[in-house]
């Protein structure tokens, strides 16, 4: 169904594919009837972007793979080519990595209904988990044992850190060309010595990296022709 | 009013970090403890140190956090909601656009265009947390070898393990803990 529809209008395409899921779902649950495979759409939706959320550490990064696994592998409501394009949007919008996939999923299964379903379902944890954290904060603050654990893992923070750093600054230097470089030691001389506001410079390094694209793009272009 | 301000602050966090992973701490640090003073740098690296320790974006955890400190439930409700509301907005817009032209080359070059500025911000809120964990100050100290030895030990054994044996950051972080509270009941 999906290969012999592809030659119509992309946004049939689209709706083709969606069709599929549904289809696909039918089969699968087989006696369930048609209201209920709605119901059963979201719930499980909710269901799984919930308990993604809920045991991934370390954010965006790790929970793109899972989230693959659940939605292109188990599920089969998401193509394979379609996940990595909409990695590539989560990656480039701005906020947190791991709600942006949330949306993308939601929005692409349930449309809005779907987004707005996954993004409660997402950020749900958090918030019920720090929630009760920020509450026993103060009184487990001044604790001495819990004083000395929070100083121990500051040092660890502080290391996790520069490994980060570490890891990202390599890959902005093997791309090996001199704008980027130049632009990160001009940001760090700027946020750090000079107190310039990091929204400031988001959005002047933006800027840069949009007009690079577009002068590449030209004299690109300019190469092909002569 | 004390939640529109809190919404207006994480809705800019959450419209600026871009590039994912710690790419909000330094918007965080920005808006929480240099303009508001609603945390102290401590606090702060204690939400740093607190998200880092459990699931969920750092972003997201950082909001409830300070909403609660400073407005309760519904401080932590009003400010994780801005949080999330431009995400929705652009990421949505963007999902949009990708099904009616498949293409995101002008936006892929905005994020080239961040990435090293991203990691120059990192670098430097990362610095931060590093003068306050071995001097306890935000500052450079003046005299550099005047720094808290156990915290220098830890940072050094975890930034090792980190670097050799690629390790979990979780469990980084509970090593240190541990180490922590053993090596400061020691001394």
């Amino acid at each position: 169904m999906v290969g012999k529809g592809c030659d119509c209008v992309k946004r049939e395409k689209h709706k083709n594919i969606d069709k599929n899921v549904g289809g696909k779902n039918d089969g699968k649950t087989g006696k369930v009837a048609g209201g209920k495979i709605i119901k059963n759409k979201y719930l499980q939706l909710f269901v799984s972007v919930f308990k993604l959320s809920a045991c991934t550490f370390g954010g965006g990064f790790v929970i793109i793979p899972l989230m693959r696994k659940k939605f292109v592998d188990q599920l089969h409501w998401i193509e394979e080519q379609e996940m990595l394009d909409l990695t590539a949007i989560a990656q480039s919008s701005p906020g947190a990595i791991a709600v942006n996939a949330a949306i993308l999923v939601g929005y692409r299964v349930g449309g809005i209904g779907g987004a707005l379903l996954t993004v409660i379902g997402t950020i749900l944890p958090p918030l019920l988990i720090i929630s009760v954290i920020s509450m026993f904060y103060r009184t487990f603050r001044d604790n001495a044992i819990v004083n000395m654990a929070m100083a121990g893992m500051l040092c660890g923070v502080a290391a996790v850190l520069l490994d980060v750093v570490i890891n990202m600054t390599r890959d902005v230097i093997k791309q090996k060309r001199i704008l980027p470089v130049v632009v990160l030691v001009g940001a760090f001389i700027a946020v750090r010595f000079f107190n310039v506001s990091v929204i400031i410079i988001i959005l002047i390094c933006g800027l840069i990296g949009a007009l690079d694209i577009r002068i590449r793009e030209i004299r690109a272009k300019g190469v092909k022709r002569s | 009013m004390i939640y529109i301000e809190l919404f207006w602050s994480f809705f800019q966090i959450g419209l600026f970090s871009i590039g994912g992973g710690y790419a909000a701490m330094p918007l965080i640090q920005n808006q929480v403890v240099d303009t508001h003073g609603w945390l102290s740098m401590t606090q702060f690296a204690d939400v740093i140190t607190i998200a880092e320790m459990t699931p969920g974006p750092i972003a997201i955890n950082s909001a409830t956090f300070v909403g609660i400190q400073i407005a309760g439930i519904p401080g932590a409700l009003v400010s994780t909601i801005g949080c999330v509301v431009p995400s929705c907005i652009i990421v949505m817009t963007l999902a949009f656009v990708y099904y009616r032209f498949r293409g995101l080359n002008v936006v892929q070059g905005m994020l080239s265009g961040l990435r090293p500025a991203v990691v120059a911000m990192i670098a430097s809120a990362g610095l931060s947390l590093l003068l306050l964990a071995l001097y306890g100050q935000r500052s450079m100290p003046e005299n550099v070898l005047n720094a808290d030895v156990v915290a220098v030990f830890i940072f050094l054994a975890g930034f090792f393990v980190l670097r050799k044996w690629k390790i979990n950051p979780i469990c980084v972080m509970a090593g240190s803990g541990i180490l922590g509270v053993i090596l400061y009941t020691i001394i």
